[in-house]
């Protein structure tokens, strides 16, 4: 045994090490297919961004122009769009962070203070289950429910003011900006405080029992045993949960906006990669400014999550890689 | 007997409730309450609403429990042909897609948890950078009409079958198998197919079936995609046709001259939709949950 332990840790040449490897290679071959067809190959297209991109010639057909694209992006006539897309992005990705990223973490430690199981695992149960719906689903719902004159919200609320002898003008839920990023924000949280809270409930779970029993003897009330034993002993957990939350603040998820904007609202809810799919899509489409768009957002998404993990390693033991 | 007994019991101390730990009590409660409901009651007022007249949920009568209950609307729903042609799509790209999507993770993933597999470091890097890294939209859609994705089932299989997260999960999982189980097999001359095959698939069931449903829920649930590369109606999935139904609202057309005097409307044969897009998942949900909460606690955090 210990030889073959042996064998195993030294060097081999690169014959012997093919002719005990080859089997893996093969194992994985299918996969570095994939990676090369589908994850590396498009990686070329990004080319187009300096390109004055036509689609019959291709891309060794098209005029290679430099920086133009980025430039019109950014200083052309249409930049108020690009910022405004760039601003939206960030204020929504700040709205998750600000109150979809504390979510999960409460709830984690409320649920983590529930003595009885099973109440535990109704609540589990039933705050997990929105994870699994589909965005279109939801949206779909979420759009019915806000609907004028039907929908349950106006409905709902009409009859509440009714109580109060008020009278109430129906809310354009959909068709008025200023509703948006609540809109996005909030129903974002529903669906996925439950299931983000795993990560911190079993991180809890790791905490020392006798911790807790210390400081019961001590007197401590359970304020404070939160305050002082399980907040720091999830700490590590939510810095770096937070370092990947920073790190996407650029990829925000797009199908949701995608199903739930329509052009009245733009004004709040275009962002980045939304822009960068109209771009690709409208009648009179622009190649070249989408892709200086996206390369633009994925240069900037990809260097945020490299410094976040940076700074990750330098402050706690955790790390992406 | 008894009262001797009762003489030598030590009175537990109970421990004082403080004040302020009763405020806390009363305050969790009622947040988790709170919150459970809201996570519930969508989907009870949904499906309260699919059975319920549709002049009563239009009105807003229907709160919680249906009103003037009747299939009528499930009717409508299931009487479509697009919905079916839909349906069969969507568990054709699940099943199929689910399958390819693990013949090419679980054995690449095997090969991945060898530390002494040379390419190991640099396909580790590889495909932590497809997961932070993304071409664009545009990049991506010339890749995938080049090959011949747009309106090609098998294409979109195979398009669609690697998520580098899923594989990184494996691996992970593939690692946390005792190397003495390899080693004894080493011995008596079984080779990595082997191995593969008699050792690592059989131990890790329960690893393999988490994967596997993350896979599959993705494509239950995908939608983008989908919707951009698959032109013709018989070939899209469900929450494609789900979108286009209930969110570009193609359903108002359609039901317009009908709509008037009938047990259903808009919203409830909007809500039957939903429930009969959802019912499958719901069904095994109670069963898969642990997967999904194993997936999550052993891929968690890294990635």
């Amino acid at each position: 045994m210990k030889k073959l332990k042996e064998q195993n840790k030294k060097k081999l040449g690169f014959k012997a090490a093919w002719l005990r490897d080859w089997r893996l290679w093969v194992m994985i071959t299918p996969l570095l297919i994939w990676l090369a067809l589908f994850a590396f190959k498009p990686l070329t297209g990004m080319s187009i961004a300096f390109l004055k991109y036509n689609p019959f010639k291709g891309i060794s057909g098209s005029k290679f122009i430099g920086f133009e694209n980025f430039t019109n992006l950014m200083f052309g006539p249409s930049s108020e769009y690009f910022w405004r897309a760039f601003k939206n992005t960030i204020i929504l990705s700040g709205y998750g962070i600000i109150f979809g990223f504390p979510a999960p973490i409460i709830l984690a430690i409320l649920l983590h203070e529930v003595s009885k199981n099973s109440r535990k695992k109704i609540v589990q149960t039933v705050t997990y289950a929105p994870h699994f719906l589909s965005e279109v689903v939801v949206c779909g719902v979420l759009v019915t429910m806000l609907a004028l004159n039907t929908g349950l919200f106006n409905v709902a609320l009409d009859k509440l003011f009714g109580l109060f002898g008020v009278d109430f003008n129906q809310i354009q839920f959909m068709a008025e900006s200023k509703y948006f990023r609540a809109i996005y924000t909030l129903s974002g949280i529903w669906k996925e405080a439950g299931f983000g809270s795993i990560v911190f409930f079993s991180a809890l779970c790791g905490i020392p029992e006798e911790l807790y029993e210390a400081a019961k003897v001590d007197g401590a009330s359970r304020i404070k045993r939160i305050l002082h034993i399980s907040i720091p002993g999830i700490t590590p957990t939510i810095v770096i949960m937070f370092i990947i939350k920073i790190g996407k603040i650029l990829n925000l998820g797009y199908e949701k906006v995608l199903l739930l904007y329509n052009p009245s609202i733009y004004d709040k809810a275009d962002i980045l990669s939304t822009y960068i799919y109209r771009m690709g899509v409208q009648t009179n489409p622009n190649y070249g400014m989408s892709t200086a768009a996206s390369l633009f957002n994925s240069l900037i998404g990809f260097a945020l999550v490299i410094l976040a993990n940076r700074i990750s390693k330098k402050f706690s033991e955790t790390a992406l890689w | 007997m008894k009262k001797k007994n009762n003489e030598f019991k030590i009175k537990p101390r109970k421990m004082k409730k403080k004040g302020s730990d009763l405020v806390f009590d009363f305050v969790k409660s009622f947040i988790l309450v709170v919150f459970t409901i809201a996570c519930l009651y969508p989907l009870i007022y949904v499906i309260s609403c699919s059975l319920s007249n549709g002049a009563a949920v239009d009105a807003g009568k229907v709160l919680l429990l249906p009103k003037g209950i009747n299939l009528e609307s499930f009717k409508q729903v299931l009487t479509d042909k697009q919905f079916w042609i839909s349906y069969g799509n969507t568990i054709f790209y699940t099943v199929l897609g689910s399958l390819f999507s693990m013949c090419v993770s679980a054995p690449a993933a095997y090969a991945l948890s060898k530390k002494r597999f040379g390419a190991r470091k640099v396909i580790n890097i590889l495909l932590s950078f497809t997961m932070w890294f993304s071409p664009g939209f545009i990049p991506l859609y010339l890749n995938y009409s080049q090959l011949g994705t747009v309106n090609n089932r098998w294409m979109i299989l195979i398009s669609f079958g690697i998520q580098a997260f899923n594989i990184i999960l494996l691996r992970n999982y593939f690692e946390s198998v005792p190397k003495e189980m390899e080693e004894s097999a080493n011995v008596d001359g079984a080779n990595d197919f082997i191995i593969f095959t008699k050792i690592y698939l059989p131990l890790s069931k329960a690893s393999l079936a988490t994967v596997w449903l993350y896979y599959a829920m993705g494509r239950w649930n995908a939608y983008f995609w989908s919707s951009i590369l698959i032109r013709d109606m018989d070939k899209i999935p469900l929450q494609v046709y789900l979108k286009q139904k209930i969110i570009d609202q193609s359903i108002v057309a359609e039901f317009a001259n009908a709509i008037a005097g009938q047990q259903y409307s808009y919203n409830t044969i909007i809500y039957a939709m939903v429930v009969c897009s959802i019912i499958p998942v719901l069904c095994v949900y109670p069963f898969i949950q642990k997967f999904f909460v194993k997936g999550v606690m052993v891929g968690g955090v890294k990635g």
